[in-house]
């Protein structure tokens, strides 16, 4: 550890930004992707018909019980077998946006069922209607419960898109093996790569409680 | 012709009958108590009469409107009818002004501009006026209760449901509820409550409904009622509330 040498580093700050870059669409991609997706597949969970329900039900269930770097490669690899040929960047999308979803319509359909049934009557007692009761009555307060979950299923999603690297994805995560190959510097890349994840994971920790903060002022029973 | 005809009423949950062939009458401005036993049917009841729960047998009617079968109308009848709740159900998430002005606004029947103007004057009828801008939770059980009754009020609605409202109250704030309700009655709101306060039944009800496995046992005015019950399940139940 006496040899610590972080300046053969210096040369490739383009490539880590560039890294960088990469993760952070990737999360943003998925998350925003998930999020349709678990909201629908919250909403067909709650209303839509049976068989539907147990086609979701299966979907969020392999999702959930295997390693998501199987999910990557079966997008990459599998799919192409069926004639959907994918770059690495589009395959990643897609298979975290259906890993976050998965999960998503969890969170969702939980938070929506936080809401107590007298809620809902009670709006319904006022002549309400109900798209009136869930967008006034049930919407907000469910976003509340919904809201911590999402974030940290975020923060899971933004380390995970490390495993994209494993198809070639030129991700952070990539961005370093490369790095380490050329400069033969391996802690100090891989010390680099993990102090820039956890800043970025607390910038948007940070980011989230100060949202959250401003969008849910009402006070709750303690 | 009464405004609530309940005629023969049946509803089951499951195998469990909960009302049989119950039959009652509210005439416009009459108070009317149920009392009875917890399972007696009494909540059950009250909440046929706004459809949150669906009859099995029998007809009800509002102001000649079924509430029954299909309800086409069901939102406008709602508008009409009141409804209290034993636990206030205020939306945690809106400011007190916001609870009472959201159905009036929503429902075309007050403009945004007309809203706070709206909220203060229901506001002023249970007394308080000045938590217009606080939220639920910042407020006591009995203020929460008197601005879920200031929100009923909103819609100008024909007839007023109480659901056992005091029934989850600490005890000193069971007064300030009871009093607001009592003002109501006296500018002639049609009311039917369910509760356990047996004074309130007394002093301020028209007529007594007392309700016994799922039937109505007995009914008449206070007076009447309470001096001579005529059955021994009612002679008991009194018995059994004499201290309050």
């Amino acid at each position: 550890m006496g040899n610590l040498n972080f300046r053969p580093l210096w040369r490739y700050q383009d490539a880590i930004i560039e890294g960088i870059v990469t993760t952070l669409w990737l999360t943003v991609i998925a998350t925003l992707a998930g999020l349709v997706i678990g909201t629908i597949c919250a909403l067909v969970l709650r209303k839509g018909p049976k068989p539907v329900r147990y086609l979701i039900y299966t979907y969020i269930e392999i999702i959930r019980n295997t390693p998501p770097i199987i999910q990557i490669f079966i997008v990459f690899f599998v799919f192409p077998g069926f004639g959907v040929r994918l770059d690495p960047f589009p395959a990643a999308s897609i298979a975290l946006s259906l890993y976050f979803g998965a999960y998503a319509s969890e969170i969702i359909r939980s938070g929506l069922d936080s809401i107590p049934r007298s809620q809902v009557e009670a709006g319904h007692c006022l002549g309400l209607s109900g798209p009136q009761v869930f967008f006034h009555v049930v919407l907000a307060p469910a976003l509340r419960n919904i809201y911590p979950s999402i974030t940290s299923q975020f923060v899971l999603v933004l380390l995970g898109t490390s495993i994209a690297s494993q198809i070639s994805t030129e991700e952070l995560f990539h961005t370093a093996g490369f790095i380490d190959s050329r400069t033969f510097r391996s802690f100090e890349v891989y010390a680099l790569v993990a102090l820039i994840y956890v800043l970025l994971v607390t910038a948007f920790r940070l980011l989230f409680a100060l949202i959250g903060k401003l969008a849910f002022r009402w006070p709750t029973r303690r | 012709m009464a405004l609530v005809e309940i005629r023969n009423v049946q509803k089951s949950f499951g195998a469990l009958k909960v009302l049989h062939d119950v039959s009652l009458s509210i005439e416009e401005g009459e108070i009317v108590t149920i009392i009875g036993r917890s399972g007696s049917g009494k909540s059950t009841l009250l909440r046929c009469i706004n459809a949150l729960e669906e009859i099995d047998g029998g007809e009800i009617l509002i102001e000649g409107q079924k509430v029954y079968g299909k309800m086409p109308n069901l939102k406008e009848l709602r508008q009409r009818v009141g409804i209290v709740f034993q636990s206030f159900n205020l939306f945690p998430h809106l400011k007190v002004e916001r609870n009472i002005t959201l159905a009036p606004t929503l429902t075309g029947r007050a403009s945004k501009k007309d809203a706070r103007e709206l909220a203060l004057s229901c506001l002023a009828k249970v007394g308080l006026e000045e938590k217009v801008d606080s939220y639920p939770e910042q407020l006591s059980g009995g203020q929460q209760q008197r601005v879920a009754i200031a929100r009923c009020l909103a819609m100008s609605p024909h007839l007023m449901l109480f659901d056992e409202v005091t029934s989850a109250l600490d005890p000193e704030l069971v007064g300030e509820v009871l009093k607001v309700m009592e003002d109501m009655a006296r500018q002639g709101m049609t009311m039917v409550l369910v509760t356990h306060e047996m004074g309130f039944a007394r002093d301020v009800a028209t007529k007594i409904v007392f309700m016994h496995q799922g039937r109505v046992w007995e009914e008449g005015p206070p007076s009447e009622l309470f001096a001579n019950p005529k059955t021994p399940e009612l002679r008991a139940f009194i018995g059994s509330t004499r201290q309050t």
